[in-house]
């Protein structure tokens, strides 16, 4: 799967076409008139540590570094006439997944920070900064039931086995299997905290259409107000952020006092 | 869901409403959505088995205009009740792959004629079969009937396998047919032998439901036994916090993921664990060993140690000077540290010279007493187990004590109803016969054997290793109903069902399926046919056999569905119909054979096994094969039975075909015949692509019920002898029956006199462990017999004691991991099915190298770098990967053995239990580095 020794020809490939030289130049200038209003796209998978999408559409010069340096050939460019912003890198996961390298390439070689090391790295105890590709957010994995195999009982879990953070992104949620009663359910689970969209399981999952997908963290996540906590579950305040006020409740007195000085209403059938 | 799904499930709620209170259900209710269901737009169901692992699922197939359409795990099986796991769901794909072989392919040179280095083309089965018979006939010519050998398989057909053992023994008079069983159940076949007289498991399935405490030993179910992990997770969940399961592993798999007590002991050290159980049952809770069992039930054994490893001897001229390093220890080796300590009793010291006496009597044992027994187990105390054995080197050594008694505590507690199962960790081990009599020791002495959910639970890998290969006995030393050729009254029975003359059956027990391997190296056997198995990508140090197929002088043949490496080393591969596309029989891992009919019409031209067998069977006379022949170390031979058959009415211009297959009891199983009504039958009557047969002309059948035939012959062998199995037609009204089926009943837990009708005729109460095998032994002490005089064990099962020894090749400087090779879920054996599945290929594409994260770091490698992978033998390469479905403790790697980029054989090491002369292919030692 190395492409070591075709590093970079694709961007000369690109430069030809466009027949100007300039490893920048290329990307802002050209790519500028395609682009409409340098819009982001609400259902597309970015490389690892990409930015927020409207801030990642800006910042990306469309030079193809990231597709060149990824040894899995997973990322392609969006060409122009596609649903996607013409020359950004995206990834479809049943195709081709991020197979979450850890070393992460396409984030070290953006040349401008459209793939931020920094969303990708940890603080270390000494102050020093890592990478770990587990802290990426491409995406979040959801689950089918009525699909997914596992739901009916068969052993499946191919999605579990192919998963890279086994046992903590996916998980198996196991239960009896109540018809035939001998029997139990192994059935997959995503943990959404943990799971960084790299789409391995959707690429593993052997339904016909996938029972199992990967969609950008702000099309999947929902959020309980921070203001309830589970009585039953020790510790369930840690989720929340403490430091935000509880805000005062607004009031508008001029609209209560007509409602409450308003009594004709109350003999309107009369 | 659609309205027609609601209101059928609204009715049928409705009607059971009505039953429940005891109404009468109106017509209107009565299930005429179900009638329609079922056949449904012109689809005809039937039942059948699942083409893959050895806890045998029931599947139904639907078929429409000769075609599969369907399957559906069979709801009525009791094994499955309708579920499946991936690779069973895919049984309807299996069979259409894109590459399937559906013309025979010989290889030519530009004039047309064979050549070794010749390219592939397809010719016609005449062809094919005349290749063959010339083949034959020089092998046979040149070096007798040990000249020509047979690949057998667990995946054969119950028929298919009694037709090949048939062939081969009646007709051939050849023992070189070994199955790919020797490579998966051999050692524990051994240790049924050694420990009961008899093969096969005691228990069935429905020990999962009632056991207390399952203990997996070097079996990953999770992952193997798909099914059967599900019935194991639910008996869990039935009562969490009483039931217990434990996994011991030599690394982290998904069976953990259920467990309550991983233990990661390090390769090779179950023995030691074992003796550790034992030990602690013998001089700490002795009251825990159930007296009245033992001495009612058993005595207690010993046997060398001076076996070797089953390695060819160092001189021989096929060895590098890198494999000799290992090999040299096959005539002698240096006892280690830690053998001192367990081999002391033998009177060795560490650094003192061990010379392999035993070799070839590596199985002989004789009678030890109680108190020799205890002895040989004084060494294995906690802590100098939990030293040698605890696998981890991340694992606090308390911690792993502490595993370790609550291991021994769930087995010695006496309220507990305890499972063990196992699969290859305990029998691909160079010891392996030994740690499979060691399990039994554990459950004998605290008589947990043969009671439900108390027992040691052999789990055996394919889908007929049970049915086909042990039953039916397609190994190099047996005869069906676990008969050995060694026996003459074994020979005379046989030869008295197969109606051929006294003296016919070779004495001498032929090649295993290593030593085949090894014989077409040495030129011993140059003729040699693969069935339903993938050797060439299966064996150990592999490299050796395929330039030994290929370089050399033979003729190779391979049958198979698909083309996989054997196809490709071979001289003429020949294309067989997949398992829905014949009749056949399997028998699971709980002794339950299953049948099922032809749904459909093979592809192409491909035709059945058994069709196959019988077919070359036309080509050899009895005159080509009774006369006299020369055994290789058989002082004689093999004597001349023709005036024999003479006598019993035979012309010598009798064909093996007339004789074997299509006599007078072959031709009175009809056909048409009422179980088969509706269906086709390829062997038969023929069928409507109208093949080419081995005679130039068209394939027409038959004529007669050649599967029936064969079923019903093979059944003589068992009936009344232990082995009893129903008639034909009864498998065709069932999901199945557990042998022995005696008066209309199947047999759930053997030895048993409450459930087993032999043991009750031996025994009106309790137990009767009734094996004939090996129930005569001499007597002595740890150290060797001091009385020649043999006693009889009637009904006795032996409690052996085996001490733990190293392996011949462990990690040093220059090779310094573990090499373990195995399975994944997604994938069986070789990949010759699996891979063609293309879901199945795009989940799991390639055979990784799991490794342990920070051997990784330290030795620079990334998760997906392309590293070597090489041992003395061999290397292959693949990717990293340290994040997946196994973890690795440091010093170990693991990579499966389906994909054939990454063809792991190459790499592993050909040392076997010297007993069962199975291969080890869980440890080796390898160094790994970057391409």
């Amino acid at each position: 799967m190395s492409k070591s020794d075709k590093k970079y020809s694709r961007r000369e490939t690109l430069q030809k076409l466009l027949g100007s030289g300039g490893l920048f130049a290329i990307g802002g200038m050209a790519w500028a008139g395609y682009v409409d209003e340098n819009k982001g796209t609400a259902m597309v998978l970015r490389p690892p540590g990409a930015l927020e999408e409207s801030d990642f559409v800006r910042a990306c010069i469309k030079c193809g570094i990231c597709v060149e340096t990824c040894p899995y050939d997973t990322l392609e460019l969006a060409k122009a006439g596609s649903e996607y912003p013409v020359g950004t890198p995206y990834f479809k996961p049943r195709d081709i997944p991020c197979y979450m390298c850890t070393d992460i390439p396409c984030v070290i070689d953006c040349p401008t920070n459209a793939l931020d090391e920094d969303l990708v790295s940890i603080a270390k105890e000494n102050g020093e900064s890592v990478l770990d590709i587990n802290k990426s957010k491409m995406g979040i994995a959801v689950l089918n039931t009525e699909t997914c195999l596992a739901f009916w009982g068969i052993r499946c879990d191919a999605c579990y086995r192919a998963c890279p953070l086994i046992d903590e992104a996916i998980t198996l949620d196991i239960s009896r299997n109540e018809r035939t009663g001998r029997h139990a359910m192994l059935k997959p689970k995503i943990n959404n905290e943990v799971c960084t969209g790299c789409g391995m399981c959707e690429h593993a999952c052997i339904t016909e259409e996938t029972s199992i997908f990967v969609l950008p963290p702000n099309q999947v996540k929902g959020k309980v107000h921070d203001q309830y906590i589970k009585g039953w579950e020790e510790g369930d305040e840690a989720r929340i952020d403490t430091t935000k006020v509880y805000r005062d409740t607004k009031t508008n007195e001029k609209s209560t006092l007509d409602y409450l000085n308003d009594t004709e209403s109350l003999f309107e059938d009369e | 869901m659609n309205e027609s799904r609601r209101s059928f499930i609204k009715k049928t709620a409705l009607a059971s409403a009505a039953t429940a209170v005891g109404m009468s259900v109106p017509g209107s209710l009565v299930a005429s959505d179900m009638k329609k269901r079922a056949s449904f737009e012109g689809w005809r169901w039937d039942k059948s088995v699942c083409r893959f692992c050895g806890t045998g699922c029931g599947i139904m197939v639907a078929t429409k205009n000769d075609k599969i359409v369907a399957v559906k795990g069979d709801p009525a099986a009791p094994v499955n009740r309708g579920l499946n796991c991936i690779k069973g769901y895919f049984n309807a794909k299996i069979m259409y792959g894109e590459d399937r072989l559906k013309q025979p392919l010989l290889r030519v040179d530009e004039s047309g004629e064979f050549s070794k280095t010749g390219k592939f083309k397809p010719v016609s089965w005449q062809r094919a079969f005349d290749e063959m018979e010339k083949h034959m006939r020089k092998s046979l010519k040149e070096l007798g009937p040990t000249g020509i050998a047979v690949f057998g398989s667990g995946q054969y057909t119950i028929m298919e396998g009694y037709a090949m053992a048939k062939l081969m023994k009646a007709g051939f008079r050849s023992n070189n047919l070994d199955p790919n069983a020797r490579h998966c159940m051999a050692s524990a076949v051994a240790g049924f032998i050694q420990t009961f007289g008899i093969d096969e498991p005691s228990g069935n399935y429905d020990d999962i439901e009632v056991a207390d405490t399952i203990v997996l030993w070097g079996a990953n179910m999770a992952e193997m036994h798909p099914i059967l992990w599900s019935r194991i997770t639910d008996r869990k969940l039935s009562n969490p916090d009483e039931i217990k399961v434990i996994n011991l592993t030599t690394f982290r798999n998904r069976s953990s993921d259920l467990s309550d007590i991983e233990l990661i002991f390090k390769p090779h050290t179950d023995l030691a664990i074992m003796n550790y159980i034992a030990r602690k049952i013998c001089y700490e809770v002795e009251d825990a060993i159930d007296w009245d069992f033992v001495n009612k039930n058993t005595v207690f054994a010993a046997g060398p140690v001076d076996i070797g490893y089953g390695m060819r001897k160092p001189d021989h001229p096929s060895f590098s000077a890198k494999e000799r390093e290992t090999v040299k220890q096959e005539t002698s080796k240096t006892i280690s540290k830690n053998e001192a300590v367990t081999l002391g009793y033998m009177g060795y010291k560490e650094g003192d010279t061990m010379e392999m006496k035993n070799r070839s009597s590596a199985g002989k044992h004789w009678q030890i007493t109680y108190e020799e027994f205890k002895k040989g187990l004084e060494p294995y105390t906690l802590d100098f187990v939990a030293k040698i054995a605890k696998g981890d080197s991340e694992e606090d050594l308390d911690t792993f004590k502490v595993k370790l008694e609550i291991l021994a505590s769930n087995y010695i507690n006496k309220a507990r109803k305890v499972t063990s199962f196992w699969t290859m960790g305990f029998n691909q081990h160079t010891r392996g016969t030994w740690v499979n009599e060691q399990i039994y020791m554990i459950h004998l002495l605290l008589g947990k054997q043969a009671q439900p959910g108390n027992g040691a639970f052999s789990l055996t890998g394919q889908p007929s290793a049970c049915g086909t290969a042990r039953e039916v006995g397609t190994f190099a030393h047996r005869l069906p109903a676990d008969m050995v050729v060694k026996n003459p009254k074994h020979r005379k029975r046989s030869e008295e069902i197969w109606k051929i003359p006294q003296g016919t059956v070779n004495p001498k027990v032929g090649s295993h399926i290593t030593k085949i391997m090894r014989d077409i190296e040495d030129g011993k056997v140059k003729f040699a046919w693969v069935n339903v198995c993938n050797p060439f990508m299966s064996t150990a140090n592999a490299n050796h056999w395929i330039k030994a197929a290929r370089k050399m002088d033979n003729f190779m043949v391979t049958s198979d569905g698909y083309p996989g490496v054997s196809a490709k080393v071979s001289d003429l591969i020949l294309p067989v119909a997949m398992i829905y596309e014949k009749w056949g029989a399997f028998g699971n891992a709980e002794r339950r054979s299953q049948h099922w009919r032809q749904q459909v019409t093979p592809v192409g031209d491909a035709m059945p096994d058994t069709w196959q067998y019988i077919e070359i069977a036309k080509r050899f006379t009895i005159r080509d094969v009774w006369g006299e022949q020369k055994i290789p170390g058989l002082e004689g031979g093999l004597p001349d039975v023709l005036p024999e058959a003479r006598k019993m009415g035979y012309s010598p211009d009798d064909t093996l075909y007339d004789v074997l297959f299509a006599n007078e009891k072959a031709k009175s199983f009809a056909w048409p015949d009422p179980v088969g009504k509706g269906f086709q039958n390829t062997e038969a009557e023929g069928d409507r692509r109208k093949v080419m047969g081995s005679d130039g002309k068209e394939w027409k059948g038959y004529g007669f019920f050649v599967q029936k035939y064969l079923w019903e012959e093979y059944r003589e062998f068992g009936v009344g002898h232990m082995h009893d199995l129903a008639p034909f037609d009864k498998y065709h009204e069932n999901r199945g029956l557990k042998w022995p089926y005696v008066d209309g009943k199947e047999t759930q837990w053997r030895f048993n006199s409450l459930y087993d009708p032999y043991a009750k005729a031996e025994a009106s109460t309790g137990f009767a462990f009734y094996g004939p095998a090996l129930k005569a032994l001499p007597s002595g002490t740890l150290q060797g017999i001091n009385n020649k005089e043999k006693k009889g064990l009637k009904n006795k099962a032996k409690i052996f004691f085996r001490p733990y020894m190293d392996p011949p090749e462990m990690p040093d400087e220059e090779y310094p991991y573990w090499l373990c090779t195995g399975r994944v879920l997604e994938h069986w054996h070789t990949g010759t099915m699996t891979m063609r599945v293309p879901e199945l290929y795009r989940a799991v594409p390639q055979a990784l190298c799991y490794m342990n994260p920070k051997d990784a770091e330290k030795r620079g490698f990334k998760d997906g770098d392309y590293v070597w992978i090489e041992s003395r033998r061999g290397k292959v390469k693949t990717h990293i990967d340290t994040r997946g479905r196994n973890t690795m403790p440091q010093g170990s790697v693991f990579v499966p053995f389906f994909d054939e980029k990454v063809l792991i054989n190459k790499v592993c090491l050909d040392a076997t239990c010297p007993i069962s002369k199975e291969e080890d292919f869980k440890k080796c030692s390898v160094k790994i580095y970057k391409v």
